[in-house]
């Protein structure tokens, strides 16, 4: 057992060590400041001038939102045509097209970086879909993140401008800058540890039984590599990291597990850079980072100490809790994976989150619900400055000052927008959870819930937390290839997608333009313990009042009715 | 007329009594359920929510009453629910009618100053005739005479005149008022004492700070401050939230299989709420106003007040504010060789018709050191005015002996000593400046014979006041117009942060210019016209109530009591305000976790038994459970009543450490005292249900 909580805590102190380096390296290529990677400018060069964009223009918040969307709109139009029709090359196994409403769940799921997966991996998309339509995505949608986060970087650090960079010069610097190279060096080591990279199609293979099989490949390592380092989640496979050509070993298992939160915990660490405020960056670190280890903790602690029902059978659980979990990666691991994949909004799995504890899957839950805990790339960080915000307001109040972030008053119109942009995350999912319970309620034959009871309210809900999450990651036992879950899935995603990036970016934009007021000594101190008191107070209080209801009808009932 | 003063004498005592007095009380409960009218309680939406909750409630108490069925719940519990619910409204609508109250009987106070007077006015044709105060218009002119009262705001145009300024300021000395000067303004409910002035009214009716300051506490037209609506906004967002919460509880009851009546459904609604801070944020805000009002300061705009806990620099005036008035003397120094108390008799002589402040300082400072003249001695002497051609003031005694006194360059001109005696002096007149002083020499026939010290005397306590304005994180900044030796001195000594020497006006209006590039508020009070420029450049700018018009009209506040330090007062009760609100909020929220816990095990208790384990208080029963949370989210509302109209203290120990204070009190207190309330009253509750 000791060793697995080693190796957890190995995994996370690694994930530091690499994020702290590469919040430098991010924080000058947002700056344009010269960096190694300086080589490649020749290769976004000749992107821009294919697209005909001019990438030094200087954009104000509104320009560069629109500029996002529009992009983004053209991302989703792309995937979504081409996922109608049956590709008639790079398609061995002769996968058909899908129908209209898995396309658009697909199409939103993928433009959102959120990998929900209503189709089932290797049989339902086929190498042209996951390489050009998939995979693509993959990578513009991290960007997105990335330099929408930027955005916000530079609006804050701003005084009394509008100019907050140029989208597409950070969204094509983020592919080629960070994610591309990043991702290079991560498929070559999941190539040489046994996951496949082949156009070729099913393999032939005679089992020890004797009998004659198909096996799936493909162009698995790239893809796999960008699904974790974009916070993606969007495996190759249906079973995705607990399928042994995504995910072959402990080590590459360890691999993933860093890679999805290195991005989002170096973009933390950026933002402390990019402002010269890197006690702030710590700060902010230290609370999301206060919430993940306590979250982890409690996972890996409920999953190693097995299931009662069967201690009550005599039955040894040394291992843990290993339904649903792979044996090489053993009870700790997975654990900690699945936090890191719902903190993070990566939602890839290496073992069924169906199958954890209760609480394990309650935790899952929560991560979701904050979504902020370093989050998905460039969106957590999004996610967390509105309660960064809200915190600061309370805060300001309460020190007797009109409140102010980084300088900037933050008033009427500011609050409006992080009310908005707070409000939304519940909306979806507890109205998106109430109609779905309402109809399985009414009507039980539509199937969709397996497992009836509490366990059933929380695949519903957890569908719906992991759309609006942007996550991705499944409860599975759901049938959710319905035209109900795809359709409202879809909407759920690209609402919960773009409004959080609109919001931060927007007050970003008007803080920038306001005055910069000078500290004092009646100032409050945002890179100060206590005020981290009052964002992790925040942070729980907005989650935990949200929420409480719901996961006292799901986790919590579960857990108190074993 | 004795007795007019008398009642408005008791009218001010009144400021500082109890906070629920028996009348405003009565007043209050009538108000309270005037304010229930819905098109009035859509101002506050958390507490609109409430209402409609509370009418809900209602229709579903009449349905129970008549339907046999108890799936809604007995009628006895849903009218319990709908009584409490309809108290949580009440006793929001009494704070806020509470604070309206105290508000508009300080203002009646202010308004007695302003019954109807009989006014003289001046027709265009030069004829004066009586008409009725509140017929007089801007630009009316108007003669008032010994014994009489001002009719209304104005500012002298002629004349000077002693003014009993009691019924507004409290101070029973009479004050000089004249025209021309920087004090020239009167304020109409005041009484001339001696001499005739010719006034000119410079306000409609109606439109005085006073009718402007009436307005914000009564509350009735009171306009938001900024902060208060961002804060309502936050406010409105959280009770979508809990509105959310609640309107998808009866779909995932229903896959439960569990049944919530809407009575539950409606208190849960109500607990989330942030219904304490809902319904206090009004009173919060007029008490505020109130608070500013009590310290004698009338404020035109929340606004103005709410941005004074924001300033980060204050520009005060040396003279009067940080130090006593006048410069007084406080030594003599007599040069070598001459005998000390001849010089000291030689000051006197030349002070004896010097009717300046200094000049009879120096007469005391002889005093404290028994030296006298006797009258002889001035006898047929002829007094030397001073002109601004000499620079010197002094007598001519009938020997033919001539006293003179002025600045020290100007008595060395004057005067014929030889060049040793000149430097000896020369050095006591550096020595004096250096240490804030002011040097002045005298001559007897044109021989310089020493130099006599003023110096300023700095208030007690000032440097306390700095030193908690600089705790706060506010600048001090002093202008004066002496040199920048005698500036940097003083500043030193009060403990000032920077300071403006030989400053004159637009030296104010830059300074204040150069704080706000920098993205500071600025503070300033001031009282003269060529003040007006820098006053209405300042952020919060605080006119004397006896300051000229135009300095009164660039200002967004006027001091009734012409106290300059009262910027530090308006300063405080901006600070209160902001975190009176943050407080409340704070503990509101943190209120909700104790209250799931009373209710969620509640709701499904029956259906979902493990859940009960959520029952951390032990609760007696659902109903009980729920009740109790009701009642405790009623109850909490007045308990915090006389937080909400005193306000929570502001303590100057740095906002970290202010931050933590207040977390630890109103947040972890918001956590801790509902699950601590909620037993006891669960306990008491379940004696009955």
């Amino acid at each position: 057992m000791n060793t697995e909580i080693m190796g957890v805590f190995a995994a996370f102190i690694i994930t530091i060590l690499l994020a702290y380096p590469l919040g430098k390296y991010m924080t000058k290529v947002f700056k344009g400041e010269k960096v190694w990677t300086d080589f490649l400018s020749p290769v976004e060069k000749l992107i821009f001038r294919l697209s005909g964009v001019d990438p030094d223009k200087k954009m104000d918040w509104k320009e560069n939102l629109k500029s996002m969307l529009m992009i983004n709109l053209f991302f989703f139009i792309w995937a979504y045509l081409l996922l109608l029709i049956k590709h008639p090359f790079m398609n061995p196994m002769n996968i058909g097209s899908m129908e209209a409403a898995l396309a658009f769940n697909t199409a939103a799921s993928f433009v959102s970086n959120t990998n929900l997966q209503h189709y089932s991996g290797e049989t339902g998309a086929s190498y042209f879909a996951q390489v050009f339509i998939l995979m693509f995505l993959q990578f513009v949608s991290a960007a997105t993140g990335i330099a929408s986060a930027s955005i916000l970087f530079k609006g804050l650090s701003q005084r009394q401008a509008s100019d907050l960079g140029n989208f597409y010069n950070l969204l094509v610097k983020s592919v080629t800058r960070i994610l591309l190279p990043i991702s290079f060096v991560l498929a070559l080591v999941l190539l040489l540890n046994g996951s496949p990279m082949t156009f070729s199609g099913a393999k032939e293979i005679v089992t020890l039984q004797g009998e004659s099989v198909k096996v799936a490949t493909g162009p698995v390592a790239p893809m796999i590599a960008i699904k974790h380092l974009g916070t993606n989640g969007g495996g190759f496979f249906g079973a995705n990291s607990s399928h042994p050509f995504e995910n072959p070993n402990y080590l590459t298992n360890m691999l993933e597990v860093i890679t999805e939160l290195l991005i989002a915990i170096g973009l933390v660490f950026s933002f402390g850079f990019y402002l010269g405020k890197k006690k702030l960056g710590m700060l902010l670190f230290g609370v999301m980072t206060i919430f993940f280890i306590s979250f982890s903790s409690l996972a890996i602690h409920w999953e190693s100490r097995g299931n009662p029902l069967i201690d009550n059978l005599s039955i040894s659980q040394n291992a843990g809790n290993m339904e649903g979990k792979e044996v090489r990666f053993g009870a700790a691991a997975s654990a900690y994976f699945g936090t890191a994949s719902t903190a993070t909004s990566t939602g890839a799995v290496n073992s069924m989150h169906d199958s954890f504890m209760p609480l394990s899957g309650g935790i899952f839950l929560i991560d979701m619900m904050i979504n902020a805990i370093y989050g998905g790339v460039g969106v957590g960080f999004l996610n967390f400055f509105v309660y960064l915000v809200v915190a600061v307001f309370i805060a300001g109040l309460m020190v007797g000052r009109t409140p102010e972030l980084l300088g900037k008053k933050i008033e009427a119109k500011e609050i409006k927008i992080a009310a908005i942009v707070l409000l939304i995350h519940p909306l979806l999912i507890l109205t998106g959870t109430a109609i779905a319970a309402h109809i399985s309620a009414v009507n039980p034959s539509v199937g969709w819930v397996h497992n009836p009871g509490y366990h059933g309210f929380s695949e519903m809900l957890y569908e719906f937390t992991s759309a609006s999450a942007n996550n991705g990651s499944g409860f599975e036992g759901l049938g959710d290839n319905t035209n109900f879950w795809n359709i409202m899935c879809g909407a759920v995603m690209l609402l919960a997608r773009f409004i959080p990036i609109i919001g931060p970016v927007s007050i970003a934009g008007m803080l920038a333009k306001k005055k910069t007021i000078p500290e004092s000594a009646g100032t409050l101190r945002i890179d100060s313990a206590t005020f981290g008191v009052v964002l992790i107070s925040v942070i729980v209080i907005v989650a935990a009042l949200s929420f409480f209801p719901a996961l006292a009808l799901g986790p919590v009932a579960e857990f108190f009715s074993i | 007329m004795l007795n007019n003063t008398l009642v408005i004498k008791m009218a001010k005592r009144k400021r500082y009594t109890k906070l629920f007095e028996a009348e405003i009380v009565r007043k209050a409960i009538g108000e309270s359920f005037i304010k229930m009218n819905p098109m009035l309680m859509m101002k506050n939406p958390v507490m609109f929510t409430v209402e409609i909750g509370t009418a809900v409630m209602l229709v579903v108490t009449v349905i129970s009453a008549f339907n046999g069925s108890s799936a809604q719940g007995s009628f006895g519990y849903n009218l319990a629910i709908t009584v409490l619910l309809l108290l949580t409204n009440l006793f929001g609508n009494f704070a806020e009618a509470v604070a309206e109250a105290r508000g508009k009987a300080q203002a009646a106070s202010l308004r007695k100053t302003r019954e109807i007077t009989p006014a003289n006015i001046i027709l265009p044709g030069g004829e004066v005739k009586i008409i009725s105060s509140s017929e007089l218009k801007k630009g009316d002119v108007f003669i008032v005479s010994a014994g009489e009262t001002i009719p209304t705001d104005g500012e002298i145009i002629e004349g000077l005149a002693s003014i009993d300024e009691s019924a507004i300021t409290g101070e029973s000395a009479p004050v000089i008022r004249e025209a021309g000067t920087d004090h020239s303004g009167v304020v109409g409910g005041t009484r001339v004492l001696s001499d005739k002035i010719k006034v000119l009214v410079t306000g409609n009716p109606g439109e005085s700070f006073l009718d402007k300051m009436i307005a914000l506490v009564e509350g009735a037209n009171r306009q938001k401050t900024p902060n208060e609506i961002a804060l309502t906004i936050l406010l409105a967002g959280f009770t979508i939230v809990f509105l959310l919460v609640t309107a998808t509880l009866p779909p995932f009851a229903e896959y439960s299989k569990t049944i919530i009546t809407i009575a539950a459904l409606v208190s849960l609604f109500v607990c989330l709420i942030p219904t304490t801070i809902g319904a206090l944020l009004s009173a919060i805000g007029i008490a505020g106003m109130d608070r500013a009002l009590r310290a004698n300061v009338i404020a035109k705009s929340g606004k103005a007040v709410e941005n004074a806990g924001d300033i980060d620099t204050v520009l005060l005036d040396k003279t009067g504010t940080i130090t006593i008035g006048n410069r007084k003397a406080t030594n003599f120094y007599p040069a070598k060789g001459v005998e000390r108390n001849d010089f000291i008799k030689y000051c006197i002589l030349s002070s004896i018709a010097d009717q300046t402040p200094e000049g009879k300082s120096i007469l005391e400072l002889a005093e404290k050191n028994n030296i006298k003249t006797s009258d002889g001695e001035t006898k047929d002497a002829r007094f030397i005015k001073f002109t601004a051609e000499t620079r010197m003031s002094g007598i001519d005694l009938s020997d033919g002996t001539s006293v003179r006194k002025g600045a020290w360059d100007a008595i060395k001109n004057y005067s014929n000593n030889c060049n040793g005696e000149i430097e000896e002096l020369q050095q006591f007149v550096v020595d004096i400046a250096e240490k804030g002083g002011t040097p002045l020499a005298v001559a007897v026939n044109k021989k310089a014979l020493g130099v006599i010290q003023l110096e300023d005397i700095i208030k007690p306590g000032i440097q306390e006041r700095f030193e908690r304005l600089r705790k706060m994180g506010v600048k001090t900044v002093m202008v004066t117009g002496d040199n920048p030796l005698t500036a940097k001195y003083i500043a030193k000594m009060a403990g000032v942060d920077d300071f403006i020497a030989e400053a004159k006006p637009e030296d104010k209006l830059r300074y204040i210019k150069e704080e706000q590039q920098q993205g500071k508020l600025v503070a300033m009070m001031g009282d003269g016209t060529n003040d007006a420029p820098a006053l209405a450049q300042a952020d919060v700018a605080v006119a004397m109530n006896t300051g000229t018009q135009a300095a009164k009209e660039a200002s967004n506040m006027v001091d009734l009591d012409n106290d300059p330090t009262k910027l530090l007062e308006v300063i405080e009760v901006g600070k209160q305000m902001l975190i009176t609100r943050g407080n409340v909020t704070t503990f509101s929220l943190a209120n909700d976790v104790a209250k799931y816990f009373a209710i969620i095990p509640a709701l499904f208790a029956s259906s979902i038994p493990g859940l009960n384990a959520l029952n951390i208080m032990h609760l007696s029963s659902s109903e009980s459970a729920i009740m109790s949370a009701v009642i405790f989210n009623a109850l909490i509302i007045p308990a915090l009543i006389p937080l909400a109209l005193k306000g929570v203290k502001y303590k100057a120990i740095g906002a970290t450490a202010l931050l933590r204070r207040n977390l630890l009190l109103y947040g972890l207190g918001g956590v801790i005292s509902p699950f601590i309330g909620i037993k006891l009253i669960d306990m008491l509750v379940s004696l009955f249900v």
